[in-house]
């Protein structure tokens, strides 16, 4: 035995291996400490249940990163994961033991207690495990998953929050040794060393030196606001103890620098016993999922802690020049992208962040220096090649795999767990569903149906309703193929139960999508399957592209989806604040962009644009509507409702639009023609405007074409179109139309002929003979008409005075389809006048019609 | 100054004492950077004792420090010259250091030649072999000229050659400084390729070369708005690590260089001090980072970018302009009225996609916010 061998057998124990959990340079000098001592058993700080799991790891369909992932049996809510990457310390070991055929055991405090603690201090659930040990800086490997993504964020705050109390062992370390970012120190004194000492060196010296300092820190701080340390530290120390009858004191011991000390501190069986006495318990099942780099980066919910994963492996699998690597790793990048990167910027680069290393006196060029490099001379000092690295190398997007004979993941179990409770059961043969939403439990299918959706598990497809086409009613189409159980287990890695992972799907999508529409579909789908907690993030989205997209077409097409999600939302009872906030703001972007937008088109485009005046004016009347209580005046000059900025003003604002439109000479005649008749529809035309825009826009100096297209716009057919009736009744504006199209020059007339015939073919048969009629019996001549007798003018098409009797006899019927009384109604000349001074009901006029009058 | 015995194939030490400033010959307008600093460099120098590149002043180091600002262990107290991010000032000291040349790329008013004079001052001593890139700037600039009397009587000779800054920098090991490299026509900017691959310059007409020793070094400035006008070869591009420097980071920062120019400029031009006009200041920067940034300040919406600049600089003309229209047409105080217009025009250039964007910013951020009623209506007047 060498001089070192000694040593190690001089300690009287195990060897205890302080590492920094997904350290590479703690992974690389772990390994090299176990080749150097050779132990006969390895401890890991982790979960004992997981114990016989460990053999899965040897198995070829192990890759990681994989996490641990421990559940409450019955809840998979509540879940833990102890994420693993190819350069942890812990997963290096045990790689290390299963090569050799050395036992493992996990040594932390068992999960069923863990979990049943989470529980009990709900809020403690940002993730205790490993936070503190010997990585400080990292936030939480191990995190509980709240019951609810929702609640997880404000958890994660909390658990954040509560960190600052705590003390970050390496940053006071880094502060002694007088750096400010704690993370850079530690990656200069460990991650970025390479086994420098040489093949004589000792493998267990940094260990040793890490035990010491974290020993003086202990000593200093005590537990350092780790409420749950000195129990887990009591549980590992028994389990070491077990381990040391079992096998002796030849062991090696990974686990969290922090915890080094605690281990070497004498306690009493019996005070440890003690400690542990009387832990809340629940069962709690463990499993191995894959996990990603991106899982393990701090910016997603179940961080790790670890800023560069991509950067880490890159840094452990690199067996030498990890800068010169690193760059040429990046260059292949760039170049896949189309960026002109050659050798010579690679030299180039690799030269700029050694220098960069060397003014900042770091032993090692870091991420820093290589991003400042990279930008400075492949990107031409551009932003844009930066993040995309940061993206794909620095996080990078690898995905673990886990073999398939790992007990399966909870989500599989909460998916079977709501077939039970839904009476739904998986079968192979294709099957139809009709879902009545009305019932609790069909609501509930079609809830869990949309939801795997989501996650990419088509077990149902929805069909189109035969017959009804009620919104309470849904069709699917089942059917359980066999891979899908692949697909729930590759949908494992969004969360533990149905809603969660797909609330986490959802949330990524949104982030993801490419397009407004794609963002729209998407928030249908969240209200469909029930994810309030996903719709905050796809409506940030959803504003996020809407507020980038210059085109009108796709903001037009995105708001008639997004109002009925509007509606949907109310009658669904969610919370749709945020819904009709992004809805207004789409809206009133539509408007701005509409006008300069309705320029300058061609035959094509100026049809659907008319597409898209409807639909918006359709979306702008159903978002204005009055919530609950309505509002009496339509222009309240207080401050308007705080949670609905300026919905009353809507509509006046699109009335603007239009009428800014509708008076716009360079747009076409199609698009003004319609912006007119919305506003006649709306009253928002004063009287005879609509004749003075037809007036206008059927005068001699307009290309006749042009004018045409104004007659579709305005009387024509389509979805917003009234089948000809306005022309039946309103004399004037047919007396146009007629007076206009027997000046149209006989040249013209070829050209204009196939437009109107195209407005007035969709008219009834009906119509067309009545239309034929009022125009063959022409006007009737203004002289006819009785002076002054206010009455009779307005009726038009319709002989002077009023036959009273005759009018008499429709009153009954009328009243009856009105709901008047009969005094307000009345046969007195009085009563009458009284009636027109106000504001007509709607549907009197046509009603009024039907009385033939002097004929 | 260079009493330096530097091995130069070139004597050309009579230009450089022509170009030093005369003695007792009255106070400069504007002192270069070396001589307003010298204190502050000679007591860095002193205290430096990092390694220092050949010919090098100072030690990288020593470079950051005196652009950053810091105190030395004799108590020394360097004031910032450069107020940004650490990372750039180490990046552009680094590339100084090898043998890649130096482009400072920023939009108007981000102090790219302020830095790049403070550099060639601590690095090399001297701010002064500078060459001001213009449309009209000739290869002479940058390669040589001669003498014609001396050309015409004795032949040529290197007597008869004017050197540019460029040639006496790389006899001398020195930096030069070329000011605006994309206005310089792309023939003539293409001159630079042989100088800084090759590290030489060769004269033809007397079959000589003059080598770069080391020391020499290039930075180069360019504002990033005008990419296009001359764009640089990519074979030029590429002898340059580019250092973009940016806007200011925080709106303090930037209300701040704002309201301390607007101040300078209204004294010279005699405008009242307007006391009031903070608010407005504000805003205007507010609006200016908001469009420029496609984001609101409360970093809850996104918004369309207009085409214009909007940089600092731009800022400062709006609230000066609005400053004179208050002085001479209004009631000498700063209000939503005066900046109105000088803002529309500085984010409407483009009058078809422009105005869109800027009446969305009316319509989906100003209309909504606490206090900007004022403002929404007098910009609602400006932009009917």
């Amino acid at each position: 035995m060498t001089e070192r061998g000694e040593r190690t057998s001089n300690r009287h124990g195990p060897v205890l291996l302080g590492v920094r959990h997904h350290g590479p340079g703690s992974a690389r000098a772990v390994r090299a400490a176990l080749e150097q001592c050779t132990p006969a058993a390895v401890l890991i700080e982790g979960p004992p249940e997981a114990d016989e799991l460990v053999p899965l790891a040897a198995q070829e369909g192990m890759r990681p990163p994989v996490a641990l992932l421990a559940h409450v049996q019955d809840d998979p809510g509540r879940a833990a994961f102890w994420p693993l990457a190819e350069f942890s310390p812990e997963w290096v070991a045990m790689r290390w033991a299963l090569e050799r055929g050395v036992p493992v055991r996990f040594i932390d405090l068992p999960a069923a207690h863990s979990l049943a603690m989470t529980a009990e201090g709900q809020e403690e659930d940002g993730g205790e495990g490993r936070r503190e040990d010997g990585g400080g800086a990292e936030a939480a490997d191990r995190e509980a998953v709240g019951k609810e993504a929702g609640e997880q964020e404000a958890a994660d705050q909390e658990a954040a929050d509560r960190a600052d109390l705590r003390v970050d062992p390496i940053r006071v370390l880094a502060g002694a040794a007088g750096y400010d970012d704690p993370e850079r120190w530690w990656e200069d004194v460990v991650e970025h060393r390479r086994e420098g000492g040489g093949p004589g060196a000792d493998a267990l010296a940094p260990f040793t030196a890490l035990a010491e300092a974290m020993g003086a820190l202990r000593e200093a701080y005590g537990d350092g606001g780790n409420d749950r340390d000195p129990v887990r530290e009591a549980h590992m120390r028994l389990r070491l103890r077990a381990a040391q009858r079992e096998f002796g004191d030849d062991i090696a011991v990974v686990c969290g620098a922090w915890h080094v000390p605690a281990l070497v501190r004498r306690a009493t069986v019996t005070a440890d016993r003690q400690l542990l006495k009387g832990l809340p318990k629940v069962k709690a099942s463990v499993t191995w999922v894959p996990w990603t780099h991106r899982r393990l980066s701090r910016r997603s919910g179940y961080g790790a802690g670890i800023d560069s994963p991509g950067w880490y492996g890159h840094l452990f699998s690199a067996p030498d020049r990890p800068v010169e690597r690193w760059l040429t790793k990046v260059a292949g990048l760039l170049r896949a992208e189309d960026y002109a990167v050659s050798s010579a910027h690679v030299i180039e680069a690799v030269r700029l962040a050694e220098g960069l290393a060397t003014v900042r006196s770091r032993p090692l060029a870091g991420l820093t220096e290589l991003d400042d490099a990279i930008r400075a001379v492949m990107g031409d000092g551009s932003d844009a090649p930066s993040s995309l690295i940061h993206d794909r190398l620095v996080v990078g997007d690898v995905l673990g795999e886990v073999p398939e004979d790992a007990p399966a993941v909870p989500l599989q179990r909460d998916i079977a767990r709501s077939q039970r409770a839904l009476r739904l059961k998986p079968e192979a043969l294709e099957r139809e569903l009709e879902l009545d939403l009305r019932k609790e439990t069909d609501a509930g299918r079609s809830r869990l149906l949309h939801r795997l959706r989501l996650l990419g598990i088509p077990w149902g497809e929805p069909t189109r309703s035969r017959g009804s086409t009620g919104t309470f009613r849904e069709s699917w189409r089942l059917r359980w193929e066999p891979e899908l159980s692949v697909r729930v287990a590759e949908a494992g890695i969004w969360g533990t139960t149905v809603l969660s992972a797909a609330t986490a799907k959802a949330a990524s999508e949104a982030s993801g999508a490419a397009t407004l529409a794609e963002v729209t579909a998407l928030a249908e789908r969240c209200l469909l399957a029930e994810l309030p907690d996903a719709l905050p993030v796809v409506m940030r989205a959803l504003s996020d592209r809407a507020a980038l997209d210059a085109d009108v077409g796709h903001l037009a097409q995105a708001l008639p989806a997004l109002v009925r999600s509007v509606r949907y939302g109310d009658v669904r009872g969610t919370d749709a604040a945020v819904l009709r906030e992004v809805a207004t703001g789409l809206a009133e972007r539509v408007f701005v962009g509409l006008p300069p937008a309705c320029l300058g088109l061609d035959a094509d485009g100026a049809a659907e644009m008319r597409g898209h005046l409807d639909a918006t004016h359709q979306a702008v009347g159903l978002l204005a509507q009055p919530e609950p209580e309505p509002e009496p005046e339509p222009e309240p000059e207080p401050e308007p409702d705080r949670r609905r900025p300026g919905s009353a003003g809507l509509r006046a604002r699109w009335a603007g639009v239009l009428r800014a439109v509708g008076e716009r000479d360079a747009v076409p005649g199609l698009i003004r023609g319609r912006a007119a008749r919305l506003l006649l529809d709306d009253g928002e035309l004063a009287d005879g405007g609509a004749e003075r825009l037809m007036g206008l826009a059927l005068s001699p100096g307009v290309p006749p074409t042009d004018a045409a297209g104004w007659i579709e716009g305005f009387v024509g057919g389509g979805p917003g179109g009234d089948g000809g009736m306005l022309l039946v009744h309103d004399e004037r504006l047919l007396a146009l139309v007629d007076g206009w199209l027997t000046s149209v020059p006989d040249a013209a007339f070829t050209d204009v002929l196939p437009l109107l015939r195209r407005t007035f073919a969709e008219y009834e048969a009906g119509v067309r003979r009545t239309l034929g009629e009022l125009i063959r019996r022409g006007p009737t001549p203004p002289s006819r008409r009785p002076a002054g007798d206010a009455t009779d003018a307005a009726a038009c098409g319709f002989g002077p005075g009023l036959d009273r009797d005759r009018a008499a006899a429709v009153l009954p019927t009328l009243r009856l389809l009105l709901g008047i009384e009969q005094h307000s109604f009345g046969d007195e000349p009085a009563g009458d006048a009284s009636a027109r001074t106000g504001p007509r009901p709607e549907g009197v006029q046509p009603l009024k019609n039907l009385i033939p009058a002097g004929s | 100054m260079s009493e330096n015995s530097f091995k130069t194939t070139d004597d050309d030490s009579r230009a450089r004492d022509e170009a030093a400033p005369e003695a007792g010959g009255g106070q400069a307008l504007r002192p270069h950077a070396e001589d307003s600093f010298a204190e502050e460099l000679k007591a860095l120098a002193a205290a430096d004792d990092r390694p220092r590149p050949e010919r090098w002043r100072l030690s990288p180091w020593a470079v950051a420090t005196y652009l950053l600002g810091g105190t030395l262990a004799d108590g020394t107290v360097i004031t910032p010259k450069y107020v940004g991010p650490r990372r750039i000032v180490e990046v552009a000291v680094t590339t100084l250091a090898t043998d890649r040349a130096l482009l400072l790329l920023g939009v108007p008013g981000t102090a790219k030649t302020w830095v790049s004079e403070h550099l060639a001052a601590a690095v090399s001593g001297d701010s002064t072999l500078l060459v001001q890139g213009t449309a009209g700037t000739p290869e002479e600039a940058i390669r040589y000229g001669w003498n014609y009397a001396q050309l015409l009587a004795n032949g040529p000779s290197r007597e008869a050659l004017v050197p540019s800054p460029v040639m006496r920098a790389m006899a001398q090991g020195m930096t030069a400084r070329v000011e605006e490299l994309t206005r310089i026509p792309a023939d003539v900017q293409d001159t630079l390729i042989t100088v800084l691959s090759e590290k030489t310059l060769p004269i033809p007409e007397l079959g000589q070369e003059v080598q770069a020793v080391r020391g020499f070094n290039l930075i180069a400035t360019a504002n990033d708005r005008d990419r296009g006008v001359n764009e640089l070869s990519s074979a030029l591009r590429r002898r340059f690590n580019t250092v973009v420097l940016p806007l200011p980071a925080t709106p303090d920062e930037e209300v701040d260089i704002v309201s301390r120019r607007v101040e300078q400029i209204g004294r010279s031009l005699d405008l009242p001090a307007a006391p009031e006009g903070m608010d407005e200041i504000r805003r205007v920067v507010t609006v200016f980072r908001e469009l420029r940034g496609g984001i609101t300040a409360d970093g809850r919406t996104k918004l369309k970018s207009p085409s214009g600049t909007l940089s600092t600089a731009e800022a400062i003309s709006v609230v000066t302009n609005g400053l004179a229209l208050a002085a001479h047409f209004g009631d000498g105080v700063l209000r939503s009225g005066d900046v109105a217009a000088g803002i529309l025009g500085a984010v409407v250039r483009d009058p078809a996609a422009d105005r869109v964007v800027w009446q969305e910013y009316l319509e989906t951020v100003v209309r909504e916010r606490d206090g900007w009623k004022d403002f929404y209506r007098a910009c609602r007047e400006v932009s009917a």
